[in-house]
């Protein structure tokens, strides 16, 4: 068994990065995300383990930072909330175009705008559906406890660098302040062995020289270039698919909710089992590739889904994709920084469904 | 004398060198781009540093400097240069890291970007090229326009009551104590490429010493964008672009030299 400790989700986080083998971290201050930095500060991981941790001065530059780690096959990663992801969206297509493996935090809080400090899941749009420009996709991981919070990070670099992309953690300000245990994993070496097929090091004699860009003025080489891309992500699609299913046998209802929110319809469900009413929680841990097919199938077994997000209704779009009609699909949840509980959750549940209040 | 007589060692004055790819520059006849090119590389071959060197190309008309330096490069986002070498830098200390920017990446868009790299004192080299202009978007203002110069977002004149006054960005990065090395050369003749390989040469030697960032701006034409052939435009640039951008190193050894 692992080291055991009582955790933020934003220090878990920090503290798998050292253990994961970072080579480079690239932050700017956030609410609330800030003590991913603050805790790395801290731990002084040039003396740990060699890792580099630098204060940018923007989170654009942050980003790009992390462009130029990544582009010598150094394991790198950054983080923030919603504003700042924002801005790291162009970074994130460049990314994306010049196929750089990377890991990156979004420890979501309110918006639109400046929004507010309080949790929120309404960037899930942003997260899965590109978010900056071209035709591209991130893998988008979804903790619900600390402790995935800081398996998340294994996780986000072994999928980054397995195809060469950009790797998200999708949390909120909810998993990211709250304390929980987390065992943590045994401390991966650093890599000291790089691919020289496509790193930038350094042309030596017997290789030729390594480019890496997001650019090619030829519209067909272009062309060819998405469809590889698109051929990489319908690989994802058909591989890389996680969920977790709970209570999901004989189940007259079907909740789907990721993050916090499934940590909230967890107790909803409970608290509905109590009252008779049979509802299961599908709780995607992938939201890109999401599991659609897991939730097509249910979809045959029962007579209604609320897709529950802190959000005004992101993912619940991509519940009604999978089910394609085949039965009622809602959405609730609350906005702007608001959390719902698990009995408003339910009490949702009954208006919407049973028709009683 | 046949083909074959000529090419012989003995009878060599002249060898492209080997860190320049034989790819054919897509630059305007009679830009500078080519030169600052040539001689970034032939300092890489002089310093013996290629399998050391890793090269950041820019957005604007260097945007293709990887098809033409034969060293590993990664292509940034358009101002970001100094942040992605600044990454590079960080996880391989004892690489030779390089940007080669324009003036609209380097002193409009990536202006933070560039301060805090030099605030920070990454050691790093940054070639930055001052034409005046956006030469590869077709020749509109850039910060570094001259007062009364035309662009095409300018055509009667930049107003400086309405655009703002060209900005000293090598001046500028030389009061900050990160920077070691900043100098201001030009390449439209001889004596001008010898001084301004030299300096490349300092500012790339100088990223052993790690005693902070090193910068050569290079003021030069951009016939395309200003409308001129050749010769009018070094002669242009040596009557408008020299008295407001002076030539000449502005800090040695981490010292300030002169200030106009």
């Amino acid at each position: 068994m692992g080291e055991l400790k009582l955790l933020k989700g934003n220090e878990a986080i920090a503290e798998a990065a050292i253990r994961a083998g970072t080579d480079a971290y690239f932050g700017y201050p956030i609410t609330p995300q800030s003590e991913i930095m603050e805790y790395l500060a801290l731990q002084e991981p040039h003396k740990r383990t060699g890792m580099v941790m630098l204060q940018a001065e923007s989170e654009i530059a942050a980003i790009n930072m992390v462009y130029g780690a990544a582009s010598t096959g150094k394991k790198a990663m950054t983080s923030s909330s919603s504003p700042g992801i924002s801005l790291k969206m162009e970074g994130l297509s460049y990314l994306s175009g010049s196929e750089l493996p990377c890991l990156v935090v979004n420890i979501v809080r309110g918006g639109p705008g400046l929004g507010t400090i309080q949790p929120a899941q309404s960037d899930y749009f942003q997260a899965t559906k590109g978010g900056g420009h071209g035709d591209y996709r991130l893998i988008v991981l979804a903790p619900a406890s600390v402790q995935e919070m800081s398996d998340f990070v294994i996780l986000g670099y072994d999928l980054a660098f397995k195809y060469r992309m950009p790797v998200m953690i999708l949390s909120d300000g909810l998993i990211g302040q709250m304390m929980e245990k987390v065992e943590l994993f045994d401390p991966i070496s650093r890599n000291t062995v790089f691919d020289q097929s496509w790193v930038v090091t350094g042309k030596t004699p017997n290789r030729e020289r390594n480019i890496i860009t997001s650019l090619d003025l030829d519209p067909l080489k272009m062309e060819q270039h998405n469809l590889h891309l698109q051929e990489k992500y319908k690989h994802i699609r058909e591989n890389e698919v996680r969920y977790e299913m709970l209570d999901c046998n004989d189940i007259d209802y079907l909740f789907v909710a990721y993050g916090s929110s499934a940590r909230i319809c967890q107790k909803s469900i409970s608290l509905a089992h109590e009252k008779g009413i049979r509802i299961g929680l599908l709780r995607p841990i992938t939201l890109y590739p999401f599991p659609a097919e897991i939730i097509a199938k249910l979809a045959e077994k029962v007579k209604g889904i609320l897709s529950v997000e802190l959000s005004a209704g992101q993912m619940v779009e991509d519940v009604m994709l999978a089910v394609k009609g085949k039965v009622r699909v809602e959405h609730y949840g609350r906005l702007g920084g608001a959390i719902h509980s698990p009995e408003e959750v339910l009490e949702a549940f009954k208006s919407i469904f049973l028709n009683s209040k | 004398m046949d083909v074959k007589e000529i090419i012989k060692e003995q009878n060599l004055v002249y060898k492209k060198t080997l860190c320049m790819t034989d790819e054919t520059l897509s630059f305007c006849p009679g830009c500078g781009h080519g030169v600052i090119h040539r001689l970034c590389m032939e300092v890489v071959e002089e310093l013996d540093i290629q399998s050391d060197t890793i090269g950041v190309a820019s957005v604007g008309c260097s945007v293709l400097a990887y098809d033409f330096m034969n060293v590993d490069m990664t292509g940034a986002a358009h101002g970001r240069a100094p942040a992605v070498a600044t990454g590079i830098k960080r996880c391989w200390p004892d690489k030779y890291v390089f940007t080669y920017q324009g003036d609209g990446d380097l002193a409009a868009i990536g202006t933070s970007e560039t301060i805090h790299a030099c605030n920070r004192g990454e050691n790093i080299t940054i070639i930055f090229v001052n034409n005046g202009i956006y030469g590869m978007t077709g020749g509109q203002m850039a910060p570094t326009t001259l007062e009364g110069m035309k662009s095409s977002t300018t055509p009667f004149g930049r107003d400086v009551a309405l655009m703002g006054n060209p900005i000293k960005i090598s001046e500028l990065v030389a009061q900050l104590p990160g920077t070691y090395f900043v100098t201001r050369q030009a390449v439209h003749t001889p004596l001008h490429v010898r001084k301004a390989k030299k300096a490349i040469k300092t500012a790339f030697a100088n990223q052993k010493l790690k005693k902070g960032l090193s910068l050569v701006e290079v003021v030069s034409n951009c016939n395309s964008g200003w409308k001129m052939e050749p010769v009018a435009a070094n002669k242009w640039m040596e009557e408008n672009m020299f008295p407001f951008y002076p030539l000449g190193d502005i800090k040695v050894e981490g010292k300030l030299v002169s200030l106009s």
